[in-house]
C-alpha cells in the first residue's frame, strides 16, 4: 500500500511551484500491477486515463474478496453471506457519500456509469418536468453522453435543446450561458471537466446563475472526480454523476448523486425487484430512495471495488493527486508545444488532466499508431465529442490524459515519440 | 506487430502527402460517401462510367495517411477496369490487408501490394479499406453514406 511521504501541505505557501508530490510516485506505481509490462518491446506508458484509468491492487483484491468470500444477493437474504454482502454494498454507498460530501447516503444511487446516470435523470426528472416548448441548456463542450439523452428527451417532448457557446481557448462564455437561461429553461446539464479539451468549468458560478432563475443543474463529473476534490454541497448542484472506471475503480459501476427532495419527487427509472415496497396487480408501492432507482439485482462487486478505489484515493489525498496531475499537465503542455508543428486544442486557463493536440501534416490516427509502437497509449479521434471537433474545425485530435501514476519521464517519452512521428512523416 | 516502416512505406507517405485524382468530378455517374466514425475519416468517391467500365474515378475528403494513400492509389489502379474487375481487385486487396491472402494475391496487386504491411496493424485495416468500401457503394448506387462501423 502507498504511504504519504510527508505532510502533503508542507510545501504549500512557500511560493515554490516545484512542491513535493504528496506521495511517493514509485510506491504508487507499484500499487498498479498492469503498469509493469512492455508494449511492443517498450515500457508501457499509459496516457489514456480519460478513457479509463488503471486499477490499483487494492481494488482488484476487494473484488476477489467479495467473490471468494461473501458473494450473495443483497437486501433480501436472511443468511450470513447475504447480510455481509448487503453491509459491504451499503458501506460503499456511505464511502461515496463522504467522498463527494453528499448530505445523506440515500442521495447516492448506483448506476452503470455516467451515461446511465444522465439517462436516468433525463428519463425521470426530465420526462416529468420538460414539456412542449421548454428548453434544456447544455454547453458546446459536452461529451455525447451529456448531449444525446437530452436530445432524445427534447424530441419526445417537443422541447428545444439550447447550447451555450465556448471561446477559442475552449472556455464556456459565461455571459452567453447566462443569457440562455430563460423562462422556459427546465434544466441545465454541464460537464465539470471537458474530456476533449481539459477545460474545468466554474460549476459553483454556473449553479448560482441557474438557481437565481430556479433552474436545477446536472453536472457530468466523469473527468472531475478522479482529478480533484469534489464537494457537491459546496457546488450546490442538484445532480452530479461520475463513473467508477475512470476513478481507478471497476467498469460497470457509476454514481448518480441527487438532492433528496428531487429524488423523492422523481418517478422511478426501471421497474422490477428491489425498487418496490409492495406489488399487486392493481397497485405497486415503490421503495424508498435510493432503492427506488436500483431495480433488479445490482452490480454488487462494482460498488465494493469502487469503495476500495475511493479509499485508495483518500489515502493519497485528492489535493495531492490534483497537484501532481497539475504539475504533469503544465510540464507536458510546455514540452509538447515545443514539438515542431504541434498545436494544442483547448488552452483554457483552468484545465485538468487532458492534453489535446494536432500536428501539422499528420493525422491523429497516424500519431496514435506510431506512439503505440513506442509503447505509448493515447487516444485519437473525436473523443465522443464531435461538436467540440466541429467547433475547432477538426475531424479529430490526439489526446494524452494523465493519471495519478504518470511521471515526467513518461511525458518525456511522449515527446520523444512525437519526434519519431515527425521523422516518419518528414 | 510489424515494423512501422512496413506500414508507412515511402510510396504510401508520398501518396498521402500528394494524393492523385484528388478532385470532384462534374456530373458523376456515381458518387458515394464513406465515413469511419471511429477516427472521423471521411471521403467522397466520384465515378464516370463508360458502359460497364470505369472511365474516370476521383476522390475528396480527409483522413489519416493510410486511408488517403489507399484512396489515391485505388483511383490510379481502377481506370479502364470493368465493374467485375474492380470488385475482384478489392477482394484481393482486402485479403492482403487482412492477412488472409494466398501468396499469389500480392503479386497480382501491382503497386497496391505496398499495403500488405497493414495486416500487421489490425486497427488500421478499416483505414486502408474505407475508400474501397466507398467505391463499392458508389458502383452499387447506394445513397446513404457507408460506414466502417
Amino acid at each position: 500500500m502507498t504511504t504519504l511521504a510527508r505532510s502533503p501541505l508542507a510545501s504549500r505557501g512557500s511560493g515554490l511551484h516545484e512542491v513535493e508530490c504528496g506521495f511517493d510516485i514509485a510506491r504508487v506505481r507499484a500499487d498498479f500491477p498492469i503498469l509493469h509490462q512492455q508494449a511492443h518491446g517498450h515500457p508501457l506508458v499509459y496516457l489514456d486515463n480519460a478513457a479509463t484509468s488503471q486499477k490499483p491492487k487494492a481494488v482488484i483484491d476487494a473484488i476477489v474478496r467479495y467473490y471468494e468470500g461473501y458473494n450473495a444477493n443483497i437486501h433480501r437474504g436472511v443468511h450470513y453471506l447475504s447480510e455481509r454482502a448487503t453491509a459491504e454494498y451499503e458501506a460503499s454507498r456511505k464511502t461515496i457519500q463522504e467522498f463527494i460530501n453528499a448530505a445523506r447516503p440515500a442521495e447516492i444511487i448506483f448506476v452503470r456509469g455516467t451515461t446511465e446516470a444522465i439517462n436516468l435523470v433525463a428519463q425521470t426528472y426530465g420526462r416529468a418536468n420538460v414539456g412542449a416548448g421548454d428548453e434544456v441548456l447544455i454547453t458546446a463542450m459536452e461529451h455525447h453522453s451529456n448531449i444525446v439523452p437530452w436530445q432524445l428527451l427534447c424530441q419526445e417532448k417537443h422541447a428545444k435543446l439550447r447550447v451555450a457557446p465556448i471561446n477559442e481557448a475552449g472556455e464556456l462564455i459565461l455571459e452567453e450561458f447566462e443569457k440562455l437561461l430563460g423562462p422556459r429553461t427546465k434544466i441545465v446539464a454541464v460537464g465539470h471537466v471537458s474530456n476533449a479539451l481539459g477545460t474545468v468549468n466554474p460549476i459553483a458560478t454556473i449553479v448560482k446563475m441557474a438557481h437565481a432563475k430556479n433552474i436545477p443543474v446536472l453536472v457530468d463529473g466523469a473527468q472531475a472526480v478522479p482529478r480533484m476534490a469534489v464537494d457537491v454541497q459546496q457546488l450546490d448542484c442538484d445532480f452530479y454523476t461520475f463513473s467508477g472506471h475512470k476513478t481507478y475503480g471497476p467498469t460497470g459501476i457509476g454514481v448518480l448523486y441527487g438532492k433528496l427532495p428531487l429524488l423523492e419527487a422523481m418517478p422511478p427509472y426501471q421497474g422490477g425487484g428491489e425498487m418496490i415496497s409492495s406489488v399487486s396487480f392493481e397497485k405497486t408501492v415503490y421503495n424508498k430512495v435510493p432503492h427506488k432507482f436500483e431495480a433488479g439485482t445490482p452490480d454488487i462487486s462494482g460498488p465494493i471495488g469502487l469503495r476500495a478505489a475511493i479509499e485508495y484515493l483518500q489515502r493519497l489525498g485528492m489535493e495531492n493527486i490534483a497537484r501532481h496531475e497539475h504539475e504533469l499537465l503544465s510540464y507536458a503542455t510546455e514540452q509538447v508545444s515545443q514539438v515542431r508543428g504541434v498545436r494544442l486544442v483547448g488552452t483554457a486557463k483552468e484545465k485538468a488532466g487532458v492534453l489535446s493536440f494536432v500536428m501539422e501534416g499528420v493525422h491523429p490516427h497516424d500519431i496514435g499508431t506510431i506512439l503505440d509502437q513506442e509503447g505509448i497509449a493515447i487516444r485519437t479521434g473525436h473523443h465522443c465529442a464531435q461538436p467540440v471537433m466541429t467547433r475547432f474545425g477538426l475531424d479529430a485530435t490526439a489526446r494524452a490524459s494523465f493519471g495519478l501514476y504518470n511521471t515526467k519521464e513518461e511525458v518525456d517519452a511522449l515527446v520523444r515519440g512525437l519526434e519519431k512521428v515527425r521523422e516518419v512523416f518528414a | 506487430m510489424g515494423d512501422l516502416r512496413d506500414l508507412y512505406q515511402e510510396l504510401i507517405l508520398e501518396h498521402s502527402k500528394t494524393p492523385r485524382n484528388y478532385r470532384e468530378l462534374k456530373d458523376p455517374d456515381h458518387k458515394a460517401e464513406g465515413y469511419n466514425p471511429l477516427c472521423g475519416d471521411h471521403y467522397t468517391v466520384f465515378l464516370h462510367m463508360d458502359g460497364d467500365s470505369i472511365r474516370d474515378v476521383t476522390f475528396q475528403g480527409s483522413g489519416c495517411a493510410i486511408s488517403k494513400a489507399s484512396a489515391s492509389m485505388m483511383t490510379q489502379s481502377l481506370k479502364g477496369k470493368s465493374r467485375a474487375e474492380a470488385e475482384e481487385l478489392f477482394e484481393r486487396f482486402h485479403s492482403v490487408v487482412t492477412g488472409q491472402s494466398a501468396n499469389g494475391d500480392q503479386n497480382n496487386l501491382g503497386k497496391l501490394a505496398v499495403f500488405a504491411g497493414v495486416s500487421e496493424f489490425p486497427t488500421r485495416v478499416k483505414c486502408a479499406t474505407l475508400a474501397w468500401h466507398t467505391l463499392q457503394a458508389a458502383l452499387e448506387g447506394k445513397q446513404d453514406a457507408v460506414s466502417t462501423e
